[in-house]
């Protein structure tokens, strides 16, 4: 190298500053205990983070989970007519915030890209102090974002996750998940699809690549094959494809009578869309009508295939058509302010708002682990779903699972699926080291700090 | 000193200080003020900033000195993350093994991309480096070495993350979470000093000092025999092969430390918050790097690492700004021009982040051509002009009297 001219008082210089640097963080240790991460102050403002998608393939549920999110804050902050407050069996809720405290909230875009969302809640956590973190679509970035929320010490309020890995081999002891799962979906429509159709379907399977994807089909496989249905071949689609064309012309030819669509949010309406484009509705295979299932639907993505998805059976986790006094006031409430009906994924994060805050009441204070201890194994009613409890083993909601069917002949624009059966609770449950939710472990509740 | 000339060793010492005071500078606003919004200075944005900024300074060495454009960079930060994550879930959550193994993974897939890909040059070159990319992409999203082996070993779109049961034959009592021989990375120190609150955390300073160290090589490289040889491969390869200088060695170690720099990037990531996706390698992450590059000044020490900081402050702090946020700091307007106000700006901020940092790209390229790098220069000049008019003007009064 050309000029090393090491004088002396340049390797002191160097020297001193270097050691300096390196002398800083040995020097700064960690900071006095207050017992758990971002303890709200007394009478300040206690924060939530919103993490929601708002841009890429599951941005509309993203934003529908936002607005209910805004609806739960106000309602317990006393602001409009309370919503499901009124009918939710805890009364420990009364609209002047949790605790004393007045509830504000942040939001962020996971884009579902799960190193977007962990920065977006490690932004929350760091920067704006949020004690809980809710929401989320996909199940990829529910899994890194629950692992995040462990290691910082906060409560992860699980949003739109339905793979089995969420509350299985990647359940944390700071996560919940209100929503239902692969599993349930494949109980539910195992008898439902087996009345329909028969025992004796070849079904292909197209598959979202990831998390959910593999354990839905999973469970959707297992369930139809306990019917005496074969499975003819399970085809992995990447998220965010767009355009499926490719993956759809070959189940033309592969002698399938059933297609299996593991797909999501504008994903579903694009496969479900360009399927129904290909002629698979109106074809004829093995001397029988062919059959699109989609094993979980969603409003927006059923408003989003339009006709195309008339006739074809799902699974939901709450429906707006639901009867009961919940469901009535929620949809009320929502409808109200937005002027059109909730989604389930907005019911869900709506749901997992309040009871969050109903767990920070029972257990007096907003430490993770307090909360988690008055959540395991609670019973609750009144939200819309019938009577519900949160699993202690591995903090899995269990309610009952609607059957869903794209109407035949809609009458406007939000009656695009129709309640075919409300399967339920017993027949959707499983034991937590059932194969397909083995091999996790839920660890030590971290309060952080 | 330590072998820089006068100037470089100014920028160093200013990088240095800006690295180390960081926490403190990039949070101006009161916490709890309306602007804290505005406020970058907390640990986990404050580690993107550097890591980041080690991966754009690997970057310029090869595309400011060189001037070869490599579209497939975020790959090799993807193979450093899987390594280091791979180290955490074998070995133990020290980060030695980790960012080791990482920036040796790298300069290993680069060794074999840049000899392939560097027998063409201009947009053949570029080309070649994104299909790479994106063949690596592909790998790690499908998961296809796992497929053959059996077994995860990038897991898809799921990524790569530590479980409790994986071997960690080295673990022991170790602390279970990444750390330094003991020093924990998340554990920090909290400074209140009036309405502030500053955050100082290990794995910042970690990264922090790396990064120095890794500017400092970079300023050695830029000014060494071997950074001339670069440099005239970007003036003009052709003569330098007739004067019988064989250039492809030099672009390929050009190509490789670029790509060890990534590789150490990707590992500190992963040491930061050791959770890993194939995400990472997806082409938009490279031209993200690109971005960066051209948006602070390529070719220049500082200029890369402004861009990466820029986009990098866009990205989390702009996205979070939502329409509330908004309301609350013109509350002060009358009812229809607040809702008028907010109307304007919301296409900019929260999911919109992406336009305003299109037009903020757009008006760099359009208008400063050499980027920050040459706003920092035409505002020193402007107050140089300043000054020796007037300095003109006294010594001409001087010379009446």
């Amino acid at each position: 190298m050309s000029n090393s001219n090491f004088s002396r008082r340049g390797v002191l210089k160097t020297g001193a500053i270097a050691s300096a640097g390196l002398a800083v963080p040995t020097y700064l240790r960690a900071d006095g205990h207050t017992g758990f991460t971002n303890a709200p102050a007394d009478g300040g403002a206690v924060k939530f983070g919103f993490n929601v998608p708002q841009t890429g393939p599951y941005a509309e549920e993203g934003l529908d989970e936002l607005r209910a999110q805004e609806l739960a804050v106000e309602h317990l902050n006393g602001i409009g007519d309370g919503g499901l407050l009124n009918t939710f069996s805890e009364k420990n809720l009364d609209g002047t915030g949790i605790l004393g405290h007045k509830v504000e909230f942040v939001t962020g875009d996971t884009q579902t890209k799960s190193d977007v969302a962990r920065a977006s809640a490690q932004s929350m956590i760091q920067k704006d102090g949020c004690i809980m973190i809710n929401g989320g679509s996909s199940s990829g970035v529910a899994v890194a974002v629950q692992g995040l929320c462990q290691d910082a010490g906060v409560i992860f309020m699980a949003g739109l996750t339905h793979s089995n890995d969420t509350t299985g081999k990647d359940k944390k002891a700071n996560g919940f998940r209100h929503f239902f799962n692969g599993y349930m979906s494949g109980a539910a429509l195992g008898p439902v699809l087996e009345a329909e159709y028969g025992n004796e379907r070849n079904a292909y399977h197209l598959t979202a690549d990831y998390t959910w994807g593999w354990t839905q089909q999973e469970s959707i496989q297992a369930s139809t094959e306990a019917l005496g249905w074969t499975t003819n071949q399970n085809v992995l689609t990447p998220v965010g494809a767009g355009d499926f064309s490719s993956y759809i012309a070959p189940v033309l030819n592969s002698g399938a009578d059933t297609l299996i669509l593991n797909h999501y949010g504008g994903d579903m309406v694009n496969s479900l869309t360009q399927a129904v484009q290909f002629g698979l509705k109106d074809k004829q295979v093995n001397g029988k009508d062919f059959t699109i299932i989609v094993p979980l639907y969603s409003e927006l993505m059923a408003a989003g295939a339009g006709s195309n998805i008339q006739g074809v059976f799902g699974s939901m986790n709450w429906n707006w058509q639901l009867q009961d006094e919940g469901t009535k006031a929620f949809v009320k409430s929502f409808g109200e302010k937005f002027g059109f009906p909730p989604s389930g994924a907005a019911h869900t994060c709506y749901v997992q708002t309040l009871l969050y805050a109903d767990a920070v009441t029972r257990a007096g204070t907003f430490n993770p682990c307090g909360v988690a201890e008055a959540l395991e194994d609670f019973d609750f009613d009144g939200m819309g779903n019938g009577p519900t409890s949160y699993r202690g083993a591995d903090h899995q909601c269990f309610k009952d699972v609607l059957v869903m069917k794209g109407t035949d002949n809609p009458t406007n624009q939000f009656d695009t699926l129709e309640i075919v059966e409300v399967t339920p609770r017993a027949q959707v449950e499983y034991e937590p080291d059932h194969p397909m939710f083995a091999g996790g472990d839920l660890g030590e509740c971290n309060p952080g700090a | 000193m330590l072998g820089m000339n006068g100037k470089d060793t100014t920028l160093f010492i200013v990088v240095c200080l800006m690295v180390l005071l960081a926490p403190i500078l990039l949070n101006p606003f009161p916490t709890g003020s309306a602007f804290a919004q505005f406020n970058a200075g907390y640990p986990a944005l404050l580690q993107r900033f550097v890591i980041f900024g080690i991966l754009v300074i690997g970057f310029n060495i090869l595309f400011g000195l060189t001037g070869y454009l490599s579209f497939g960079h975020a790959a090799f930060l993807g193979v450093g993350s899987f390594a280091a994550v791979w180290m955490f879930k074998l070995l133990s959550y020290n980060i030695v093994p980790a960012i080791v193994l990482s920036v040796i993974v790298a300069g290993l897939f680069s060794v074999v991309i840049g000899y392939v890909s560097l027998r063409r040059s201009g947009i053949y070159f570029s080309i070649l480096t994104l299909a790479f990319a994106q063949m690596m992409y592909s790998i790690a999203y499908s998961d296809l070495v796992g497929k053959v082996i059996g077994t995860p070993i990038t897991n898809g779109e799921t990524g790569l993350q530590v479980y409790n049961d994986d071997p960690q034959i080295l673990l022991g009592d170790g602390p279970k979470t990444p750390h330094l021989f003991g020093l924990e990375m998340n554990s920090s120190f909290t400074w209140d000093v009036g309405g502030w609150s500053f955050v100082f955390q290990n794995g910042y300073y970690l990264a922090g000092i790396l990064m120095i160290a890794s500017f400092y090589l970079a300023i050695r490289i830029f000014r060494s025999p071997f950074g001339l040889v670069l440099r005239s491969i970007k003036s003009n390869q052709n003569r330098l092969n007739y004067t019988g200088i064989s250039t492809r060695p030099y672009m390929l170690t050009a190509f490789v430390i670029s790509g060890m720099y990534a590789g150490l990037a990707g590992g500190l990531l992963a040491a930061m918050d050791p959770l890993t996706g194939a995400e990472r390698m997806f082409w938009t992450a490279s031209g993200e790097i690109v971005i960066m590059s051209i948006l602070g000044g390529v070719g220049t020490l500082i200029g890369p690492i402004l861009g990466a900081g820029v986009i990098k402050y866009m990205e989390n702090i702009v996205s979070t700004i939502n329409d509330n946020v908004v309301h609350g700091w013109v509350a002060f307007m009358p009812d229809g021009l607040e809702n008028f106000f907010v109307a304007i700006i919301h296409p900019f901020i929260g999911k919109g982040w992406h336009l305003t940092l299109g037009l903020v790209f757009m008006a760099v390229v359009i208008f400063l051509p050499g980027g920050l790098v040459e706003l920092g220069q035409r505002i020193g000049a402007k107050f140089r002009r300043k000054k020796s008019p007037e300095s003109a003007a006294t010594s001409a009064e001087k010379g009446t009297v």
